[in-house]
C-alpha cells in the first residue's frame, strides 16, 4: 500500500513538471512580453536590454525555466495586475480557493445524493417509466451546456421569481465574521445563523447548475454498473445460498457496483475544484473559475500562471486520493 | 405428450425420492420472438445419497433444469411449468421467500467458473460464514471456526490464512474447493453441481471430482451432476440422464448405459470420445450437424437430422418414452442394437 502511494506521488510530480514546462513555453510565446508591458512599445533598445538583464531574460532558456520553477516552489509569481491589483498572485489564489471548495463540494454532494440512488433504482426497475425518465433527464443534463443551464436558472429562479439571490457568495451588508473562508462553515462556527443561511442561499443556484453534468455521469455509471453487477455470477452464487435480498444488495451488488462510481466521482470532483469557469462567471461567484476568466481577459499573467498550476495540482491530488480510495475498496488492487 | 411419460415404471424400489422432478417445462419468452422451449417435459428422481447425472451438449437444457429447480431463473422472460417435489413440497410452487429459506440450507449449488462465482471484494471467510449466519442463526464470530473446519474438510491448506484471503489470491482449484465448502456449510441433503470442473485444469478436475465423490459418500448428500463430459459421469454418477433439445432421450444405470448405449445420440457421444488405444490414423467420430438442425419434438424426433439411424418415421412422429427390461428409459424409434456397440 505504501509503495503504491509513493509510486502514485512520483507520477504526480512528473505530471506537474511536464505541465510547468508547457506553461513556461506558453508564457514565453505570448506576444508583448514583460519588457514591453513595463516600458511600453517605444522604449529605446538600450533601456530594453538593461531591463532584460535585470529580469534575467538574457539568460539561456533552461536557466530561465529553472528560475521560474524555483520561484514557483516558493510561491513567488509576482503581483496581480488586474484581478486584485497589487496583491501577490499566490495570495489571490488562496483568497479565491475557499469559494470554489464550497461550491464544488456542495455541487458534488447534490450530484452524488441524487445520482447514486436514482442510478440504483433505475437499474432495479430497468425499462420502467422511472428508468426511462431518469435516463432522458440525465441525457439532458449532459447535453445542455452548463452556461445555458446556469443562465436559465439565474433568469427564472433568481430574476423572475426572486426565490434566490442572483450572484455573489453572501450579502455584504451582513458583515459576517470570517474564520475558514468557507462561508457556510464560518456561519455555523460563529453561530451567525443568518450568515450561514444567506451563504447557502447564494450557493444553491450555482451548485445546481454545476451539478448537472457530474449528476448525469454518476447516474449513468451507477445504473450501468448495477445492471452489470446484478447479472454477475457471484450474485447468482449469493442467491443460491439463499441470502436475504438486503445482504445480496448491500454486500454483493452495491459494494462491487460502486467501484467504477468512485472513480467518476473523484474525476468529476477534481474537475470542479480545478475551476468551474462558466458557472462561476454566470453567477459572479468569486472562486477560482471566475478568477481564471478575469485574469485571462485582463491579461493578468501572474495570476493566470498560479491558477493553472494550482488547478492542475488540485486535480492530480484528487486523483491520487481516488486511487487510494479505490485501493481501499478493491482488494484486487490492494493485495497484489 | 405427458401421456407418453411414465415416470415410476421399472424403477428400483426405494423409500421415495428426495427430489422428484415431473414434466418440467421452461419456455423462454422474449418480446417479438418465438417462445423457445429450453426444457420440454423433463422428469427424473433423485434418491437420498444418490448421484444423478444430467448430460448433454450446450443448449440442451441441463443448466436451465437446475436453475429452474433452484428458483434461480430470471424473474422475467421465462415460463416454468411442472413440479419439483422435494420432501413432499413442490419447490416450483413456493414463494420467493420460502424458496430463499431452502436454498443454501436444503439444496445447495456450485457453479462452473469459480473465479466469477466468488465475490471479488469479500474475504473467503465471510463468504463461507454468511450461509451459516443466514440459515443457522449463527454470528459471524461463532461461524468462523466452522468455516475454518469446512475449508480444511475440502482440502484447502492453511485454512486460517485462507479465511482472510480474497478470491483472486487463491488458485482455480482452491476457489472451487471454497465454493464447495460454502455449498456444504449447512449440510444440505441435495447438492447441484453445474459443470463444476469445466473451467479447471485436467489434473485439478480429477481432484475436485474425487473430493465431490468422497464428500457425497461421507455425508450422504444426494448430488445432481450437470456436465457435458461423459468422463465425469463415468467416475461419479449412479444414474445418467442424457438430454437432447430439452428432453431426456435416454436414462439408465451408469454401467449399463456405458456398456450398451441404446439411443443413437448417447452412442454418438460415447464414440466421439477419442481413445488412446485406437489404431493410429483412425478418424475421430464426431456427431455431424449441430443443434440448429433440430426438428420440433412435437412432430418428430429432434435428433433425426443428425442421426445415423434416422428413418422416415423419425421425421414425422414423436418417439414415445419407453422403459426397457433392464430399467432403462429411452426415447427412440430405432435404437442402437447390441451388436453395433463397440463398432463406433
Amino acid at each position: 500500500m505504501v509503495r503504491f502511494i509513493v509510486r502514485r506521488m512520483l507520477q504526480m510530480a512528473g505530471v506537474l513538471v511536464v505541465l510547468s514546462m508547457l506553461l513556461f513555453v506558453w508564457l514565453k510565446a505570448l506576444p508583448g512580453g514583460p519588457v514591453s508591458a513595463i516600458l511600453g512599445e517605444r522604449a529605446t533598445p538600450e533601456r530594453r536590454a538593461a531591463l532584460e538583464a535585470a529580469l534575467g531574460l538574457d539568460q539561456p532558456v533552461y536557466v530561465q525555466y529553472l528560475r521560474f520553477v524555483e520561484r514557483a516552489l516558493h510561491g513567488e509569481f509576482g503581483a496581480s495586475t488586474a484581478v486584485l491589483p497589487g496583491e501577490d498572485a499566490f495570495q489571490v489564489f488562496l483568497i479565491r480557493l475557499p469559494a470554489t471548495i464550497e461550491l464544488a463540494i456542495f455541487a458534488m454532494v447534490l450530484a452524488v445524493a441524487l445520482g447514486i440512488p436514482l442510478g440504483y433504482f433505475a437499474a432495479r426497475r430497468k425499462g420502467s417509466p422511472l428508468d426511462s425518465g431518469a435516463v432522458v433527464f440525465s441525457l439532458i443534463g449532459v447535453a445542455v451546456p452548463v452556461f445555458f443551464t446556469a443562465f436559465l436558472l439565474k433568469y427564472f429562479v433568481a430574476v423572475e421569481w426572486q426565490l434566490l439571490p442572483v450572484s455573489g457568495r453572501q450579502d455584504p451588508s451582513l458583515d459576517a465574521t470570517r474564520v475558514t473562508g468557507l462561508f457556510i462553515l464560518d456561519g455555523l462556527l460563529t453561530r451567525e445563523w443568518d450568515a450561514a443561511w444567506d451563504a447557502l442561499r447564494h450557493l444553491i443556484l450555482p451548485a445546481v447548475a454545476l451539478a448537472t453534468i457530474p449528476f448525469a455521469i454518476i447516474f449513468r455509471i451507477t445504473r450501468a454498473s448495477v445492471l452489470d453487477t446484478m447479472d454477475a455470477d457471484f450474485v447468482r452464487t449469493a442467491e443460491a445460498k439463499g441470502l436475504t435480498a438486503s445482504v445480496i444488495r448491500s454486500r454483493h451488488v452495491l459494494r462491487n457496483a460502486m467501484l467504477p462510481v468512485v472513480t467518476v466521482i473523484g474525476l468529476s470532483l477534481g474537475g470542479l475544484l480545478a475551476g468551474a469557469i462558466l458557472t462561476e462567471t454566470v453567477f459572479s461567484f468569486p472562486g477560482i473559475g471566475d478568477a481564471i476568466y478575469q485574469s485571462q481577459r485582463d491579461k493578468d499573467y501572474a495570476v493566470l500562471t498560479v491558477l493553472i498550476l494550482a488547478s492542475a495540482a488540485i486535480f492530480v491530488i484528487i486523483n491520487l486520493l481516488v486511487d487510494i480510495a479505490y485501493a481501499v475498496l478493491d482488494p484486487r488492487i490492494r493485495t497484489r | 405428450m405427458s401421456a407418453t411419460i411414465r415416470t415410476s415404471v421399472g424403477r428400483p424400489p426405494s423409500h421415495g425420492p428426495l427430489l422428484s422432478v415431473e414434466d418440467l417445462r421452461v419456455t423462454f419468452t422474449r418480446h417479438g420472438e418465438e417462445p423457445f422451449k429450453a426444457v420440454d417435459g423433463v422428469s427424473f428422481d433423485v434418491h437420498p445419497g444418490q448421484t444423478v447425472g444430467l448430460v448433454g451438449e450446450s443448449g440442451c437444457g441441463k443448466s436451465v433444469t437446475s436453475l429452474a429447480i433452484m428458483g434461480l431463473l430470471p424473474k422475467r422472460g421465462n415460463h416454468v411449468e411442472g413440479t419439483a417435489t422435494y420432501e413432499g413440497v413442490d419447490l416450483l410452487g413456493l414463494s420467493d421467500k420460502e424458496m430463499r429459506d431452502r436454498r443454501g440450507r436444503d439444496i445447495a449449488m456450485i457453479f462452473q467458473d469459480p473465479l466469477s462465482s466468488l465475490n471479488p471484494v469479500v474475504p473467503i471467510g465471510v463468504q463461507v460464514t454468511e450461509v451459516m449466519e443466514r440459515h443457522r442463526g449463527m454470528s459471524r464470530k461463532d461461524a468462523m471456526p466452522h468455516a475454518r473446519d469446512l475449508l480444511e474438510r475440502v482440502g484447502i491448506p492453511d485454512p486460517n490464512a485462507r479465511l482472510k484471503n480474497y478470491p483472486h489470491q487463491l488458485s482455480g482449484g482452491m476457489r472451487q474447493r471454497a465454493l464447495i465448502a460454502m455449498a456444504l456449510a449447512c449440510q444440505p441433503r441435495l447438492l447441484i453441481a453445474d459443470e463444476p470442473t469445466t473451467a479447471l485444469d485436467v489434473t485439478i478436475q480429477a481432484q475436485i471430482l474425487a473430493l465431490l465423490k468422497e464428500l457425497v459418500q461421507d455425508t450422504g448428500t444426494a448430488l445432481i451432476m450437470i456436465t457435458h463430459d461423459l468422463g465425469v459421469v463415468a467416475g461419479l454418477c449412479d444414474e445418467v440422464n442424457v438430454l437432447y433439445a430439452g428432453r431426456i432421450v435416454e436414462r439408465g444405470d451408469r454401467h449399463r448405459l456405458f456398456a450398451r448405449p441404446r439411443h443413437p445420440y448417447t452412442h454418438g457421444l460415447l464414440s466421439s470420445i477419442p481413445r488412446l488405444d485406437s489404431p493410429r490414423g483412425e478418424k475421430l467420430n464426431p456427431i455431424t450437424g449441430s443443434v440448429s438442425d433440430n426438428l420440433p419434438w412435437t412432430s418428430a424426433c429432434a435428433f433425426a437430422p443428425r442421426c445415423s439411424h434416422a428413418q422416415e418415421d423419425c421425421r414425422v412422429q414423436t418417439p414415445p418414452w419407453e422403459w426397457e427390461n433392464d430399467g432403462r428409459g429411452l426415447r427412440c424409434h430405432h435404437p442402437v442394437e447390441a451388436e453395433e456397440v463397440g463398432r463406433g
